[in-house]
């Protein structure tokens, strides 16, 4: 039973990671008063940035290109909704279908049609000492790759940014009055194009988890909506980090749940499991919505008195 | 004479966008094919004759391609209008898929006079498409979910839905493949004469585009679900508008006409349900909606302009090895500028108050 429950656990911590990375750097964009709907297509993108990056042999340079692609498609959103003033929902939509045209192309294109398998290295895992040997919990908490511990570590961070720190208190102030913000000095635009770039930096590294930490190798199409799921779990989370964290957890542990099905034999299309997340988004951002509150001028551009 | 030249005008403008648009595409194709390292006359070549390049072509590629378009184009477009971000077309279109299907299969069994069965498929299509789309538009009246999000969700439900059904319920007998039984003959819709395998739909589509573009410009109705679109708060404070019922509204009739999108594909074209059986059709849309200005009559042209597009991608990947998710790199590149250029536009006129975002009729 304490196997079964390990692997739950895993499961879940597995699942979740990448969900909760692209989650942070979601919550960081609505704070600023951004809805990066795009943010599906700088996972995509930082997917296949890891595969060509790992594709030198180093699972580092894989990292690192998985964020350069969260990037490059960050600063073409910011380009247009900031720059151009774009309604941020159709650019979010076109980054998306951008990003799926363009990693498709190129995957094709730079490893043919056929899209054998390819040997990337992956991320090796790094049990932390002691606290991997803690009985049930241990290895699934603490024999992870070391991206996870990298988002164990972002929550608390991001908690204490946004209420300790003067940068956060003033990107939460552009978030809510970008108006007010620019009166008092703060440069509204600068913020959040900061704030859009690290977002796709976070989303780009989701995108390079699923390749290097999970998968092993790129698939058209891998994010599957996750994007979509990571911005939710933001509503879910109220907005806040470690809401954020609880509602990556949430999800990470209803996707495992189809693996502890599976292993007590349970018989159910499979169909189903595979569904769950997307329901279950449903009824979340149903029961989460009406008693959370958004950014106040979250989707609008900051207007200029000319 | 007087008379005569504003409209001369507005023809020849209109005649001036359409080059250009062609000219981009083209251009942005040649762009993208040198990028990628292909040969560029031979992938425009096979963009050319995948097309347009014969009647053949023409007719049983780009406009049999473009019959969904025009369908799930207009379900954007009305979306769209009334300020409904509905990017659920694809799934909608599947909901009708398998609505169809399954009336097509079902119901003969019971028997009854062709004509009656197909009319029944494509109203279980149209209903099928509302009731998918009547989930995320409850969920926005009621629970204010924006409906970016729970559409792109319902999406994904609607694929592994009929992934289910094609394994199933709906399989074909011999429970080999992963598709439903291929629906009677006496059931496909008549294909035009002389066009070969161009089937009636493009005329259904092109009616109900008509009466669109005629709703919009000439009934309260129509007048209602544009000043929802543009100003929720002015419609409800001035015009006396039921914002809710409104949207609502528009938003299961968005998803009947994506319903049968999916409907008028089955009985016209794949006579089967599988999976895959839309390549995108419903994300395609949404650049077919926003290239014609979110107006049903320009939909028309905008479904045959992506119909080719698609059509000649595939030509493209067959013939020149170029893959044909270039296409929607090109579709991307130009929404981006599409909204950038209408955004350029506003600005020049007021800032725009109301985003999509705005779920003010709660």
């Amino acid at each position: 039973m304490s196997d079964v429950v390990a692997s739950f656990l895993a499961a879940t911590i597995r699942t979740a990671v990448p969900l909760a990375l692209a989650a942070f750097g979601e919550l960081i964009v609505e704070r600023a008063g951004v809805i990066n709907i795009g943010l599906e297509g700088a996972i995509l993108a930082g997917a296949f940035g890891a595969l060509v990056g790992a594709s030198t042999g180093s699972v580092g340079i894989g990292f690192a290109a998985a964020i350069c692609a969260g990037l490059l498609m960050a600063a073409v959103f910011a380009l247009c909704v900031i720059g151009l003033r774009t309604d941020q929902i159709i650019a979010g939509t076109a980054l998306t279908l951008l990003s799926v045209g363009a990693t498709g192309t190129l995957y094709r294109t730079m490893f043919g049609s056929s899209g054998a398998a390819l040997g990337i290295p992956t991320s090796a895992l790094l049990a932390i000492p002691g606290l991997s040997s803690i009985p049930v919990i241990g290895a699934a908490l603490f024999a992870q790759p070391p991206i996870t511990y990298v988002a164990y570590l972002v929550a608390p961070i991001l908690a204490w940014w946004f209420s300790r720190t003067h940068a956060g208190l003033a990107l939460r102030a552009v978030g809510e009055r970008p108006e007010a913000a620019e009166a008092a000095g703060i440069a509204v635009d600068r913020a959040r194009v900061l704030a859009i770039l690290v977002g796709g930096a976070l989303g780009g590294l989701a995108g390079g988890t699923l390749v290097l930490a999970q998968a092993g190798t790129f698939v058209e199409g891998m994010s599957a909506g996750r994007g979509f799921i990571a911005i939710a779990i933001v509503v879910l989370g109220r907005w806040t980090p470690l809401g954020v964290a609880g509602g990556a957890l949430l999800f990470g542990a209803a996707s495992a749940l189809q693996f502890a099905f599976q292993a007590m034999g349970w018989n159910a299309p499979y169909q189903l499991f595979l569904v769950a997340p997307y329901l279950l988004t449903l009824a979340a951002l149903a029961g989460a919505v009406g008693r959370a509150r958004a950014p106040g001028a979250l989707g609008k551009a900051l207007e200029r008195r000319q | 004479m007087l008379t005569r030249q504003p409209r001369l005008r507005a023809v020849l403008g209109e005649a001036t966008r359409v080059s250009v648009l062609l000219a981009s595409i083209a251009g942005l194709s040649a762009l993208l094919l040198v990028a990628g390292g292909y040969h560029v006359g031979a992938g425009l070549d096979a963009l050319w004759y995948g097309s347009v390049g014969s009647w053949y072509a023409f007719t049983s590629a780009t406009l049999v391609r473009a019959i969904p378009l025009m369908f799930t184009g207009l379900a954007v477009a009305v979306a769209f209008r009334a300020g409904v971000f509905n990017i659920g077309a694809e799934g909608q279109l599947l909901a009708g898929a398998a609505a169809a299907t399954a009336i097509a299969l079902v119901v003969p069994r019971v028997g009854g006079p062709a004509l009656l069965v197909v009319g029944l498929a494509l109203l279980a299509a149209a209903v099928a498409g509302a009731v998918w789309a009547a989930i995320a538009a409850v969920l926005r009246a009621r629970f204010g979910v924006l409906e970016v999000i729970s559409t792109i969700m319902l999406n994904f439900v609607a694929l592994y839905g009929v992934s289910y059904l094609v394994r199933g319920p709906l399989q074909e007998p011999t429970r080999v493949y992963p598709q439903s039984p291929t629906i009677l003959d006496t059931l496909h819709l008549p294909r035009i004469a002389g066009a070969g395998r161009l089937h009636v739909g493009l005329l259904l589509g092109m009616a109900l585009a008509v009466i669109g573009g005629w709703i919009f410009r000439h009934t309260a109705a129509g007048f209602r679900l544009i000043a929802v679109g543009e100003n929720p708060s002015a419609a409800a404070s001035a015009g006396g508008i039921d914002v809710v019922r409104t949207t609502t509204r528009a938003f299961m009739a968005s998803g009947a006409l994506a319903g049968l999108a999916g409907g008028v594909e089955v009985l016209g074209v794949t006579f089967a349900l599988y999976d895959n059986i839309s390549p995108g059709y419903g994300y395609t849309a949404i650049a077919v909606a926003l290239l014609a200005g979110l107006d049903p009559w320009r939909v028309m042209l905008t479904a045959v302009l992506f119909g080719g597009l698609e059509a000649g991608a595939g030509a493209m990947q067959r013939d020149a090895g170029v893959p044909s998710s270039l296409v929607s790199v090109i579709e991307a590149l130009l929404i981006l500028t599409i909204v950038a250029a209408q955004a350029r536009r506003l600005r020049k006129v007021h800032a725009p108050d109301v985003t999509f975002l705005d779920v003010r009729d709660r």
